[in-house]
């Protein structure tokens, strides 16, 4: 199953525009690191605080998408601090986690679908040599076969813990490609034969 | 283009996500994890060739950027591309176009050796050389310190190399899809 990662809910930052939430994003992250210093820091936390809470986003939330980088930035804490001093060392953590978090409200208030049908509204308005239609098939293979690849995946895994290659990487990544290839030809042959292009 | 670079675009980014579920090998003696997304960069680029390679990685960014949890350990969303390590990511399109262009040039002898070479060049010279002074600039810190951080994840990535480049000369050999680049 290929889930995204939105938390349920219905408040005003569930139902804004999918590019009002972007561009608020970008403004967000533009500014920190153009008005270098704690107070952009503590005005862009609170800003962000405020949209986690008018979400109803609760603390396991930000803790969850804090926590993939939490190894980097206490390197990065630890670094700094030798380096220079505690408010300086907290203030560089301090923008990374204003950002991280600011990035988490959007994923998790926005449905990979409303994107995804962002992108075909943006599609429609775009100029005659974006190729439209190729793009929005590249962009709905990719979702229909990732679950099937990673089937392939296991079913090679499996193939070849029976012959105990299964700690060689180089055996499960050959099958796993090959089948791959030969899927994507009989795709496309499949697709030239309902005349698509 | 036609409909099947699209297809062939579309399923190398499946697999590229489907290699972020791939356990994490760790390597005994430094116990740096290694994923194996980042070898699934080298192959799009020397299976594929440059266009469909870069692209495959462009379209898988853009699915993470939309809010799918595709990188290894289950990251996505736009905070990727926002933390120290974003310049890494981005270096994925550049590398694996610039590994796929080496190997079409070099397509009619292409042999471990060199696809060794270009993996290399793409998937570690110039990922670094993005990655590096990124993180420098967002983390605050000096160019040297953010190599230093970096280089316990140079044996890794040689071993990737290694491994990518012998599976992209066995796939060559098995079901090729490039077609050599004139001079």
């Amino acid at each position: 199953m290929l889930t995204d990662l939105y938390v349920f809910g219905d408040s005003a930052v569930h139902r804004a525009r999918p590019v009002v939430k972007i561009a608020g994003l970008v403004v967000l992250c533009t500014s920190v690191f153009v008005f270098e210093g704690w107070p952009s820091v503590l005005v862009g936390g609170a800003l962000v605080a405020a949209g986690f809470a008018l979400a109803g986003l609760r603390l396991r939330h930000a803790v969850a998408s804090i926590r993939p980088a939490f190894w980097i930035l206490a390197a990065i804490f630890a670094v700094q601090l030798v380096l220079t001093d505690l408010l300086f060392a907290g203030f560089v953590v301090g923008r990374f986690a204003v950002m991280i978090l600011g990035a988490a409200l959007v994923t998790l208030t926005t449905k990979t679908s409303e994107f995804v049908d962002g992108i075909h509204a943006a599609l429609k308005h775009a100029p005659g040599w974006v190729p439209k239609e190729q793009i929005a098939l590249a962009i709905s293979l990719c979702l229909r076969f990732i679950p099937l690849v990673r089937t392939m995946l296991v079913e090679v895994r499996q193939a070849q813990q029976a012959r105990g290659l299964d700690r060689n990487v180089l055996a499960l990544l050959v099958p796993l490609v090959v089948r791959t290839l030969k899927t994507a030809d009989e795709v496309s042959q499949a697709l030239y034969a309902r005349s698509f292009d | 283009m036609e409909t099947r670079d699209v297809v062939f675009i579309a399923l190398f980014a499946a697999i590229i996500a489907a290699l972020g579920v791939f356990p994490p090998v760790t390597v005994p003696v430094i116990a740096v994890p290694i994923t194996a997304q980042s070898l699934g960069i080298m192959l799009a680029g020397g299976i594929l060739g440059a266009m469909r390679g870069g692209l495959s990685v462009v379209l898988l960014l853009v699915l993470v950027a939309l809010g799918l949890p595709l990188l290894a350990g289950g990251r996505g969303g736009f905070g990727v591309f926002l933390g120290p390590t974003g310049g890494y990511i981005v270096g994925w399109v550049v590398g694996a176009v610039v590994i796929g262009y080496l190997t079409e040039r070099f397509w009619t002898r292409l042999n471990f050796i060199l696809a060794f070479a270009f993996c290399v060049v793409g998937g570690i010279l110039l990922m670094y050389g993005l990655g590096v002074p990124w993180s420098a600039y967002v983390a605050e810190v000096t160019l040297a310190t953010a190599l230093g951080g970096s280089l316990a994840f140079v044996p890794g990535d040689l071993i990737k190399c290694l491994i990518a480049a012998a599976a992209i000369v066995i796939v060559k050999k098995s079901y090729p899809i490039i077609t050599p680049r004139s001079r």
